[in-house]
């Protein structure tokens, strides 16, 4: 495999789609988008999977979504699999199971009511007593749990490997992938979009993807779609490698905690947040008690955690919308813009489904998988509809 | 640089209770404050005035040499500092934060202390941080056998343990501290097997009129060189150790292979001492937010700071190794001359003749350091000659040949994205230890200077720390807002 030409700007670039934002869903739509047979710009303000795709905790869950999420979550389930052949490595992606895990006879009750819920959709939830988890997982959980629901084709990835490799795919297939082009300008001059980046780069192109996640904001307000969104910087601990113990990626009904065991047998645990330390939220940092409350927790629910060490913490950068559901689709305002962010934490499941859709969307004007209610409208912005800002269309 | 003054309520924290710790700490002393002092090792004086546990018994002059009268003095400065501060010792500085704007504290640190891994939040206005460094290793093949240490570990182990970590030692390497601790074995009565300097002969008296700027210094230099030679101490410069060779069972160090770059050479050795020099702990400075610059004098990415030690995060001084390696000298001026900064900022007056006095031997240090880093410069091809199969990163098992291949395959240019994709620095040192070595590995296989490679980046905690020994949030979240945050991450 020969390494992709990821930095080799032109100063005036025409293209069929430009794609602002190198995470896991503008990087998958840029692979899709060339395989449509489409010509792509993908913009990236610092390395593509920087932010949130990369830095995640690296589950791979369909469990726990709303049924609303299920046709996305269901249509990148089988692109994992293909991983290898989509994007040249498995991103340490293992059906291992997702376990979520009752405590309570309330949360066993709230899993056998989702069991339900879902059941259209084929997951293959199986409901587990505490006897059952106690003989698959041993003692390490056993005096945990009252039972719990596993959805054994469910699992886990190293997101430090599957988001950047989505943008080496992208580039492999021809599309121009620039990282380190951050985007300063965008106007829309009623048929082209006109972009400024960093570097002197000028990229004109009919059809503009907003997938700048935490930052996607901003570029939707310009076009007089606001919307609710704010950042997220979900606290995310490692500790050193442990005997191997927990088969699952294990999350907990009513939340708090989740944790998986890596190959190299290093625990990855998250919950709680961190904070910003820089007021362009590039940078995160766990502060002392958020780490703490969230070790307590990881002791509470697997005692022998107690004397293993911690070694390194990170979070990321993440968009969140107050009805935790994502912004997908095309713009309501301008024509060829069309949103992809806003995803709650828990877009790198589905990310690569993500791309897909995108690609349809521009392809074809419509997408295979339902997403109605991801429309930008369902957020009221009567006034900038109607009065586009000035400058904004051109 | 920064605006320091923040709360004057707060008394001043200093980080480190080396030379410049000490040094720091005696002026807010004498200008009437009371200090918060922390240092990682349960007895001050750092690691080149460390000192030996209460009860160990080897003299002063064995321990440190021509420094014994430094040491000592140090040391007698320390003592009569500690019922005149809040001294805590045996205290690990795990984490640092700076407060968000408005806030009248510029940062809070997070302390864990002794055995018993008590945990202490220390809200700080005006913060010094005098860290340190650890050395800087180079690896070849071999180099994770037991018996293999690095030069400044197989010092901790004489002076502070009175432990040999063989009886039959090699040293490797280049820089001035090769041969001061080659000389320190060889007092130990430990059997020196050689010296091997990658530095050349020319090397050093091309830097003689630099190095001449502190003669008493590099007259101590040439005085442990020819104590090492008239004790029949083979000392070769221009050498280079290519592997150390494990015994039969492969268990342990048995021989180094070394090259004078016309012939190989095999020499037996249970005990090997590694080092390139030194690199700085900047973790605290970063995770306060402190913006580096690259240094090309320390080939290294440096917190920036202004001549007095000002440092860009607000109410954060620099002081030391920790900032830039100028030795232990530099590191008392540089200690009181930040401290001298610190009082200034909080509108105590100061001697203005002190704080020239300092400035100028500060200056010179920096000339010297030049000098030095060309009598001892790192070996240029290292990068280029390391062999595949030699281990870089430890923790993670990572060989350079792995590294190399990572980098080709996806074009990772910078360290930080080799962490990512190859897990390079993920382990239990965080980088601290393989961070030097891989960024020049990077820059080689990228063909780029090594300052266009980047940093890796600090993250809490600075040292491992047990899961148990962690604060618990005063405040705990509801489960509703638990909820929240679970469905954030939990993709």
């Amino acid at each position: 495999m020969n390494a992709p030409a990821l930095q080799t700007p032109a100063r005036r670039l025409k293209t069929d789609v430009a794609i602002i934002g190198g995470g896991i869903v503008g990087a998958s739509a840029a692979l899709a988008l060339r395989q449509l047979g489409h010509r792509v710009v993908l913009l990236e303000r610092d390395l593509c999977g920087s932010r949130s795709s990369g830095v995640n905790y690296g589950g791979v869950r369909r469990q726990g979504r709303l049924p609303v999420q299920l046709p996305l979550a269901q249509r990148a389930h089988p692109i994992w699999a293909r991983l290898p052949e989509l994007i040249g490595t498995d991103g340490e992606y293992r059906r291992s199971g997702h376990f979520k895990i009752a405590r309570s006879e309330s949360d066993m009750a709230a899993l056998e009511a989702y069991a339900d819920l879902s059941r259209d959709f084929d997951l293959g939830l199986q409901l587990l007593s505490a006897d059952q988890v106690r003989a698959q997982c041993g003692p390490w959980l056993g005096g945990a749990a009252v039972g719990g629901s596993l959805c054994p084709e469910d699992g886990q990835a190293n997101p430090r490997l599957v988001s950047p490799a989505f943008a080496r795919a992208a580039a492999r297939a021809g599309a121009q992938v620039l990282e380190r082009h951050a985007v300063h300008e965008v106007v829309h001059d009623g048929a082209l979009f006109h972009l400024r980046a960093g570097d002197g780069l000028q990229v004109q192109a009919p059809v503009l993807l907003n997938c700048a996640g935490a930052w996607a904001g901003a570029l939707a307000a310009q076009f007089g779609e606001p919307v609710p969104l704010v950042s997220n910087h979900p606290a995310m601990a490692v500790t050193e490698p442990l005997p191997a113990f927990l088969p699952w990626s294990l999350g907990v009904e009513g939340g708090g905690i989740y944790c998986r065991q890596v190959p190299s047998g290093q625990l990855v645990l998250g919950g709680g947040q961190a904070e910003p330390v820089s007021a362009d939220a590039l940078h995160t940092r766990v502060a002392a008690p958020t780490l703490g409350t969230l070790m307590q927790q990881a002791i509470d629910l697997l005692p022998e955690l107690r004397h293993a060490q911690l070694i390194r913490t990170w979070s990321g950068t993440e968009g969140n919308l107050p009805d935790r559901q994502p912004v997908l689709g095309p713009s309501a305002t301008t024509p060829g813009l069309f949103h992809g962010f806003g995803f709650c934490g828990a877009g790198f499941q589905i990310g690569p489904a993500v791309g897909e859709v995108l690609a349809e969307l521009v392809h074809s004007g419509r997408s295979s998988t339902p997403i109605e209610a991801f429309a930008i409208t369902r957020f009221p912005s009567p006034a900038a509809v109607q009065t586009p800002l000035p400058g904004a269309h051109r | 640089m920064s605006a320091p003054l923040t709360d004057p309520k707060l008394p001043p924290v200093v980080v480190g209770a080396g030379p410049a710790g000490v040094r720091a700490v005696q002026a807010l002393v004498a200008h009437g404050l009371r200090p918060v002092w922390v240092d990682e090792a349960p007895r001050g004086g750092g690691q080149i005035y460390r000192q030996p546990p209460p009860g160990f018994t080897r003299p002063a002059k064995a321990l440190y040499g021509f420094e014994a009268g430094r040491a000592q003095a140090l040391h007698a400065t320390l003592a009569a500092l500690l019922p005149q501060v809040d001294h805590r010792p045996d205290t690990l500085v795990w984490h640092a934060l700076p407060a968000a704007p408005g806030q009248p504290q510029a940062g809070t640190l997070s302390l864990l202390h002794g055995p018993a891994q008590q945990q202490h939040s220390l809200p700080f206005g005006q913060l010094l941080l005098a860290t340190g460094a650890t050395d800087r290793v180079l690896p070849m093949p071999g180099w994770t056998l037991p018996g293999v240490f690095s030069l400044g570990g197989a010092q901790v182990a004489l002076k502070s343990q009175a432990c040999a970590i063989g009886q039959r030692v090699v040293f490797i390497g280049t820089g001035p501290l090769l041969y001061l601790v080659a000389w320190q074995y060889m007092k130990a009565g430990v059997q020196v097997a050689a010296v091997l300097d990658n530095a050349r002969l020319a090397d050093q008296v091309a830097a003689l009129p630099d190095l001449a700027l502190q003669p008493v210094v590099l007259a101590k230099g040439a005085w442990f060189v020819a104590q090492l030679a008239a004790a029949g101490v083979p000392v070769h410069r221009g050498a280079r150790a290519l592997r150390l060779l494990p015994d039969e069972a492969g268990e342990r160090l048995q021989a180094v292979v070394w090259t004078d770059g016309v012939r190989e050479h095999t020499l037996a050795c249970d005990g090997a001492a590694l080092g390139h020099g030194l690199r700085s702990e900047t973790q605290l400075a970063d995770l306060l937010g402190c913006a580096f610059e690259w240094q090309p004098l320390h080939r290294a990415w440096l917190p920036r700071r202004d001549e007095a030690g000002r440092a860009s995060a607000r109410g954060v001084y620099l002081a030391g190794d920790g900032a830039g390696i100028l030795g232990a000298d530099a590191a008392e001026w540089a200690g009181e001359r930040a401290a001298l900064a610190m009082l200034a900022d909080r509108g105590i007056a100061v001697d203005a003749g002190r704080v020239r006095w300092l400035q100028a031997r500060l200056a010179r240090s920096t000339r010297f350091r030049q000098g030095l880093e060309r009598a001892f410069p790192l070996p240029p091809d290292w990068a280029a000659q390391v062999p595949d199969e030699t281990v870089i990163c430890r923790c993670e098992h990572l060989t350079a040949g792995e590294l190399r291949r990572v980098a080709q395959d996806t074009g990772a240019a910078e360290l930080s994205r080799l962490k990512a994709l190859s897990r390079l620095g993920m382990g239990r040192c965080q980088g601290r230890m393989c961070g030097a070595a891989a960024a020049e590995l990077l820059a080689q296989a990228t063909h780029q200077p090594v300052e266009r490679v980047g940093r890796l980046r600090a993250q809490a905690p600075v040292k491992p720390i047990p899961l148990l020994a962690l604060p618990v949030a005063a405040a705990e979240s509801g489960p509703a807002e638990a909820h929240t945050a679970a469905a954030g991450g939990q993709a």
